[in-house]
């Protein structure tokens, strides 16, 4: 039988702790269709089971697999190898802006820190005795909270902000977008409280508005928008406020 | 490093600015048709009110302005942050105040 010769892609991997790290090149056999997660296992379960990454659902609804693809951010379990392959080559680093665990394994702890930090929380209007409240699905302000709620939470607008890289204490896009999405939502109550906790040093205003994160974002949603949403109603509620006072 | 009201205050000032960056501009070109001396200029300017406020509010505006502006760069660039940053902000504003109002006075006042 004639041997067929496999094709191999030469993936490098940047592997290490919080403290030092290297990159390490890896020999995969190259698929008709692969995404760059499928060449992640496979060096994790045929070449080194010392790899460190993280994955869940496999069809981008988790968020859990974001990663850099040849320095860009990028749901790993839904990018083709065939598409970001530069000759036979790919790149592969832990997520940008947030501190290594190992390998490709980051601490997401800062990004969900600052969901609750910027009010990324839901304050109900009623208990659970109230009758339901009817929203109208065409409404202005729940096509607004609608454009938001597909995020998935993957961190991708995070690591691709170079306002967050600058600025650590920067809420980021996904926060951001979280709260524009409570602000809009009239189940959601006390919108002065989400205002508020935008307005601070690390708040909405550090934006420059730069688009990196609607640019990445795998779900095509827009924080950029959001996040000049939030301008727009923290700098008119200062105003009002102060002709109120 | 720009809490809400950094924020309006360097968009406020950008919004003062451009009127007056235009006005200067379109004076610049009208005045200087034929040729323009010190003389002329001062002949012009010293003890005009207008000219005073004109200038007198721009360098206030743009004091404010670059001040900020410069903040934003010294944290993402250098990492300053606390007393150093607070230091920065308001050395730029006072230097830029007192070089912008010493010419402005020095170009409008008898």
């Amino acid at each position: 039988m004639e041997q067929v010769e496999q094709k191999l892609l030469e993936v490098t991997i940047r592997r290490g702790g919080p403290d030092e790290s290297k990159d390490e090149v890896f020999r995969v056999p190259a698929q008709e269709n692969q995404t760059i997660l499928d060449v992640v296992s496979w060096i994790q379960q045929y070449s080194d089971p010392t790899l460190t990454y993280r994955f869940a659902c496999r069809v981008g609804m988790c968020g859990s697999c974001a990663m850099m693809v040849n320095g860009e951010p990028r749901w790993t379990c839904r990018t083709h190898v065939k598409k970001v392959l530069d000759g036979d080559k790919v790149h592969i680093a832990p997520l940008r802006n947030l501190p290594v665990i190992k390998d490709l394994a980051v601490d997401m702890d800062p990004f969900f820190d600052k969901w609750v930090a910027a009010e990324g929380k839901h304050h109900p209007t009623q208990t659970r005795n109230d009758p339901i409240q009817q929203i109208d699905p065409e409404s202005a302000e729940r096509s607004e909270a609608n454009a938001g709620i597909e995020c998935i939470n993957c961190s991708v607008c995070y690591a691709a902000c170079d306002t967050v890289a600058g600025s650590p204490d920067y809420l980021g896009p996904a926060a951001l977008q979280r709260a524009w999405t409570l602000f809009n939502d009239t189940k959601n109550e006390n919108q002065q409280a989400i205002l508020d906790a935008v307005s601070g040093t690390g708040g909405c205003h550090n934006c420059h508005s730069m688009g990196s994160c609607t640019h990445y974002c795998p779900n095509e949603l827009n924080p950029l928008a959001a996040i000049a949403g939030l301008k727009r109603e923290t700098a008119s509620s200062f105003f009002k406020r102060r002709k109120n006072a | 490093m720009l809490d809400l009201r950094l924020y309006l205050a360097q968009r406020i000032s950008a919004m003062v600015m451009v009127p007056l960056v235009l006005g200067h501009i379109a004076v610049m070109i009208y005045a200087i048709q034929g040729g323009l001396s010190t003389a002329e200029i001062l002949s012009r300017t010293q003890g005009s009110v207008f000219w005073f406020l004109f200038y007198g509010i721009f360098v206030i505006a743009v004091s404010i302005h670059a001040a900020i502006g410069l903040r934003v760069v010294a944290h993402e660039w250098f990492r300053m942050s606390g007393f150093w940053l607070h230091a920065l902000t308001w050395s730029v504003c006072l230097v830029l105040l007192f070089m912008g109002a010493r010419a402005v006075s020095a170009v409008t006042m008898l």
